[in-house]
């Protein structure tokens, strides 16, 4: 033991030496994150190279741009042989890229419907809204389609009243077992949409006629055009990919023979085969002189399409399930559609919600495809607005304008899909 | 349906009643399957009879003999030979090659590009991870057709046409005197060779037979390698020493390569400029590079989150334990990360592929004479032959993904395989 | 949107499968409309405008048309077809007429299962270069990169014309003329192909149109016209004569203006008979007698269209030449009204 300090140890504390000069503040910051080693600095000084550039080669033309023209040329010799942008364009014709030839005074339909849908999604896509809200989501796609085709809303209404029909007789022969009554219940819905619903539409038009004035499909265009034939196309796969997942996971043979051919053959072709299959050939497949808009023929092809990708992302979320969940399901003595119904489906699909987001955001970014068959997307609209004497020779303002658009749409859903992933896989934990 | 529990029953031979079909859980499968493959039939049938009465409407009938009828277009890209006099059915192969070649070369590069950007986003460096989230998010969420369409234009008008390198004063130069970049296409100097053996006749292709030399000697040299290092590992474990095989393999790689080449009179062709173009040395033509660039970039884009998915999913420990093994970062990331995130990479890899193959058919955008603008586009316009036309070709796009996703579930097997094993 | 979609189609369906039996006229007055395929956009020819409404030369025949069954020259419902869905639009029976700058040629005709009504405007194929290029012929175009749009018949013209002449080229194919006319103008192609009026109206939309040169060889015969499904002579007939009809009310002097006074009665027998003033012509073919006065109040007389889409009046300014009267030299020659 040592009493007391030696004389060689020092009896006070030192006041702390400052940090070396490349140890603190921002010199220690920049070379921590920017100049850890050579490879990182190369990487910093190239990216910053990079950003200079293109910020340097852009500017003066985002700069000059001109927002005030009539024409090509009037933003020429505003510009003087300066260089710059020529967004006066935009400012022209930026109605018929985000609503084609809608008519203008009607705008408020396509617009309330946007509303209403993203309203209707709400009690689906966050789970803080209150359930009694999901019902609104079930009425959003007849009143959807009443505001952006219009006509009489006795239409959508007897469609409804066929899926209660249907309901209806369900309920009633369900001691007949769950597959008859599912069939009977299908047949008398078609025979209310195929019989009654006609006349009746028509006598109840005549008594209260409520209609919006009708717009074909002709006059939907842009980025109208685009979200009409992904958010249908994405609904209406969402039921028949769940079967499809159903069927590839059939202890059937067959059953899951066809599910798998269906699958891999619409996912081994490119879109565009289809949809030119739409536009040249489906007509020919169907009784000959049938006839039908153009539109719905690209809805149907582009529904088939998201339904085998919808199906691979269902079975996704099916096969995430744990097998204890069917068994907990069969040993309550639920039968097989019971089971999926009330037990796997529920747990399956909160699971399928990122995949199905982002399936969505692909369909979306794909309907850019229907230019190579004469219908008027955003693209085929840019190709339309500069074979006006007007506008001929503008081209980069329109793709920024609609590569713009595109970003903050599909950004905005792929955001919220991650957000959900995360949230997921807190729940999961 | 089977899931179902059936007890067995108190009397086993009960008597078969035609209710059971529905109410039995033993028949009602097979009820479903006859009623489906009806269903099916049917529908089959009706679209068959439907699609035979339009075409007499029409007054056409089906058959691919359009296939042999003189094409007269032209192609512009042909990896066989080709002019306007020849068959349809020829015009379509010079366009399948066409989407293959594309399909290839945009794999390879979107997975350098995705690689490379999942790996930087990663990075510690917030610059270089910043501008790499800002591409990713740029290229995922605008559609692919713009971005083709946007490469394009970049190549026709930011790039100086072949005329700016004539002349004294000219505005443009080629670099090394080898390669000129134009806004009709990049040409390459091209490998030529002065002694010819002729050319393989294989029907719808005439490979020039020194190629296929050079071929299988390459090959003959990697299996001679490869039976280097097997017997160096055989070595390895039973002595424990492993044999020095570097200086081996160089020579097995490079010398009968190189004395082949020195025996064909292997040089290189220049392009230069003559009349309104270059001529000579490979031509790359715009379309070609504005959909590889459109593609390998987009799809860079969806590989780049599938690599940092799979990164992320490594858990930290390996990164921790390959530093105390003392690894850099690089290394760690070389030797330890990627090879087990690998796993997990490469089934969305797979599908990323197919979606090139697939997305390959936007070449009409930007004027890639590739199936769908020569089978698909001229002949059906020509011929009037939509239906044989369009059958023809999904077959042809649906056997390339199978090929791809057959292989690449092969490797993906294997690789399992080996995986367990360690 | 769901079942609803599916619901009016079904019915649709069901509705069109018995109308598409009957004539194409009856078609079109039972639709009350008529639906008429035209290109998506070629400047002069057809393009929207900015309140959606379209203008071109194409477009102005399907209104004369329209105006002639349904009497509103606005009951047209445009569909826009890009080359290579345009005929199989019409032979489904999507369009019952197709005015999209179509030339007429034999294997159109027959093994395509078309009818052509007519020839709207006469057209040849042709190059143009630009000026500092130093070329006045085709002839010595040997190398030459070459824009041309696919899925016309100027692709096949361009390879016979370069075979012919034993000279080589580098083809360059568009999806659009405008994507042809960016090429050309960044310098992807040393020269650009199409029909003289399209090359004349792209070379009026330049910045400095006096840099361009439109090669004297003309290399190809291209007659444009109205196209209609085979099979049905009645309705290619009220399309041939309501084109008829637009020529000889230029050759007859009836304008947009003064076709509502003149059709009141005049001294030429000629112009009384098209107006249906004397002998009801219009019976015949199925319409009522003042058809071809409200075609020519559509948008006015092949002259007036012609100088209102495509000539003086606009900035693409297209020579008539052969598409001038045969009394002035032109080939455009209505057969008589009788």
């Amino acid at each position: 033991m040592i009493d007391g300090n030696p004389a060689f140890v020092r009896g006070e504390l030192l006041p702390a030496r400052e940090p070396p000069a490349g140890e603190k503040g921002l010199l220690k910051l920049c070379r921590e994150n920017f100049f850890r080693d050579w490879l990182s600095a190369l990487l910093t000084v190239a990216s910053l190279i990079a950003v200079l550039l293109i910020v340097h080669s852009l500017s003066p033309w985002l700069f000059n741009a001109v927002w005030n023209a009539r024409s090509l040329n009037e933003c020429r010799e505003i510009l003087n042989g300066a260089e710059g942008a020529c967004f006066a364009v935009i400012r022209d014709r930026w109605a018929q890229l985000l609503f084609g030839f809608y008519p203008p005074t009607q705008y408020w339909r396509p617009v309330l419907a946007f509303g209403l849908m993203l309203a209707a999604l709400a009690p689906i896509l966050f789970p803080s809204v209150p359930r009694r809200f999901l019902l609104f989501s079930t009425v959003f796609p007849g009143l959807g389609y009443w505001l952006i085709w219009g006509g009489s809303l006795w239409l959508p209404l007897t469609a409804y009243i066929g899926l209660a029909v249907g309901g209806i007789a369900m309920r009633l022969t369900a001691r007949l077992g769950g597959g008859i009554a599912a069939g009977l219940a299908f047949i008398s819905a078609l025979t209310w949409w195929l019989v009654a619903s006609g006349p009746v539409t028509t006598a109840l038009a005549q008594l209260l006629p409520l209609a919006l004035a009708t717009v074909t499909s002709r006059e939907m265009g842009g980025f109208l055009l685009s979200i009409v034939i992904g958010v249908t196309g994405i609904s209406l796969s969402l039921p028949l990919g769940i079967v499809l997942a159903l069927g590839r996971r059939s202890t059937m043979p067959l059953v899951m023979m066809l599910s798998v051919v269906f699958i891999e053959f619409i996912r081994g072709v490119p879109l565009i085969t289809l949809l030119f299959t739409a536009s040249l050939l489906l007509n020919s497949f169907l009784p000959p002189g049938t006839n039908f808009d153009l539109i719905l023929r690209v809805i149907i092809m582009v529904t088939l399409f998201a339904t085998a990708y919808m199906a691979e992302v269902i079975r996704g979320g099916l096969a995430a399930l744990p097998q204890g969940q069917h068994e907990a399901a069969e040993a309550l003595g639920l039968d097989y559609w019971k089971a999926q119904r009330l037990v796997i489906m529920p747990q399956a699909l909160k699971i399928s919600i990122p995949g199905i987001v982002n399936s969505f955001i692909g369909l979306f970014k794909d309907t850019t495809l229907v230019v190579f068959i004469g219908l008027l997307d955003p693209i085929a609209l840019s190709n339309s607005i500069r074979a006006t004497t007007d506008w001929q020779g503008i081209y980069w303002e329109l793709f920024i304008f609609i590569g713009g658009l595109f970003f903050l749409l599909c950004f905005g859903m792929s955001r919220y899909s991650m957000h959900l992933e995360r949230r997921l896989k807190t729940d999961h934990r | 349906m089977a899931h179902v529990i059936t007890l067995p029953t108190a009397e086993p031979h009960q008597t078969f009643r035609l209710s059971m079909l529905l109410n039995d859980s033993r028949y009602r499968s097979c009820t479903i399957q006859v009623f489906v493959l009806m269903c099916l039939m049917l529908g089959i049938a009706w679209l068959v009879d439907n699609t035979i009465r339009n075409l007499a409407l029409l007054g056409k009938d089906f058959s691919f003999s359009f296939l042999w009828s003189t094409a007269g277009y032209d192609i512009n890209q042909r990896l066989i030979e080709y002019d306007t006099q020849m068959t349809h059915g020829r015009a379509a192969i010079v366009g399948l090659l066409n989407t293959v070649v594309l399909a290839v070369l945009s794999c390879a590069w979107a997975t350098i590009i995705g690689v490379t950007a999942g790996v930087l986003r990663l990075s510690s460096n917030p610059i270089v991870a910043r501008l790499m989230t800002v591409y990713v998010e740029l290229f995922r969420n605008i559609p692919l057709l713009l971005w083709i369409l946007v490469f394009g234009a970049i190549m026709s008008e930011a790039v100086p046409a072949p005329s700016a390198f004539r002349g004294d004063n000219a505005t443009a130069s080629m670099i090394f005197g080898a390669v000129a970049i134009t806004n009709r296409g990049v040409f390459i100097p091209e490998p030529l060779f002065a002694r010819n053996l002729g050319t393989l006749d294989l029907g719808i292709a005439q490979p020039s037979l020194n190629i296929v030399f050079l071929l299988m000697v390459v090959l003959a040299c990697v299996f001679a390698n490869r039976a280097v290092h097997n017997h160096a590992d055989r070595v390895q474990s039973q002595t424990g020493i492993r044999p020095v095989t570097w200086w081996k393999s160089a020579i097995i790689l490079t010398a009968p390569l190189l004395l082949l080449l020195w025996a064909f009179g292997f040089h290189l062709g220049y392009p230069e400029l003559r009349g309104f173009n270059f001529q000579g040395g490979l031509q790359l033509r715009n379309a070609l590079i504005a959909m590889w660039l459109g593609l390998s970039i987009y799809t860079g884009a969806f590989i780049a989150e599938n690599v940092r998915a799979g990164i992320l999913a490594i858990s930290k420990g390996q990164t921790e334990a390959a530093h105390a093994l003392g690894l850099g970062p690089a290394k760690t990331m070389r030797l330890v990360i990627l090879p087990q995130a690998l796993r997990v990479i490469v089934p969305p890899l797979i599908s990323q592929y197919l979606n090139i193959t697939k997305n390959t058919s936007l070449g009409l955008a930007v004027g890639y004479m590739d199936l769908r603008s020569t089978l698909g586009g001229i002949t059906i316009n020509q011929t009037g032959r939509e239906l044989e036309g369009m059958l023809l070709i999904m077959l042809i796009y649906l056997s390339l993904s199978l090929i791809i996703s057959g292989s690449m579930n092969v490797y993906n097997a294997r690789h399992r395989a080996e995986g367990a094993l360690i | 949107m769901k079942k609803t979609t599916f619901l009016s189609v079904l019915g649709a369906v069901a509705l069109l499968s018995s109308a598409a039996m009957a004539g194409t006229l009856e078609e079109v007055k039972a639709r009350g409309q008529l639906n008429c395929g035209v290109s998506s956009g070629t400047a002069g020819f057809s393009a929207p405008d900015a309140k959606g409404v379209w203008q071109g030369f194409d477009v102005a025949f399907c209104r004369a048309v329209a105006a002639a069954v349904l009497g509103d020259p606005m009951k047209v419902e445009f569909v826009p077809t890009t080359g290579q869905t345009r005929f199989t639009a019409l032979a489904s029976g999507e369009i019952d007429l197709l005015s999209r700058a179509t030339t007429w040629t034999f294997s159109r005709d027959t093994d395509l299962k078309l009818t052509f009504a007519g020839t709207n405007f006469y057209d040849g194929q042709a190059f143009m270069v630009k000026k500092a290029l130093g070329v006045t012929s085709a002839k010595k175009l040997n190398g030459a990169t070459v824009c041309i749009q696919s899925g016309t018949t100027t692709e096949l013209n361009l390879a016979e014309y370069f075979r012919s002449n034993k000279m080589s080229y580098e083809p360059v194919p568009v999806d659009s003329s405008a994507e042809g006319e960016r090429q050309y103008q960044a310098g992807a192609c040393d020269v650009y192909t199409s029909d003289g009026s399209n090359l004349a109206s792209v070379r009026a939309s330049f910045k400095n149109p006096e840099d361009h040169l439109i090669l004297p060889e003309i290399i190809s015969k291209e007659p444009l016209g109205p196209v209609v499904r085979q099979g049905n002579e009645q309705w290619a007939d009220i399309v041939h004569w309501t084109l008829n009809a637009l020529l000889e009310a230029e050759e007859l002097g009836v304008t947009k203006s003064n076709v509502d006074q003149l059709a009141a009665g005049s001294d030429n027998p000629e112009t009384n008979r098209l107006l249906g003033k004397e002998d009801d012509l219009g019976k015949m073919l199925g319409l009522d007698a003042e058809w071809a006065k409200r075609a020519i109040a559509a948008s006015g007389n092949y002259g007036e269209i012609f100088a209102d889409n495509l000539g003086g009046n606009t900035p693409i300014r297209i020579e008539r030449g052969l598409n001038a009267l045969w009394t002035k030299g032109g080939l455009m020659y209505a057969q008589p009204f009788r």
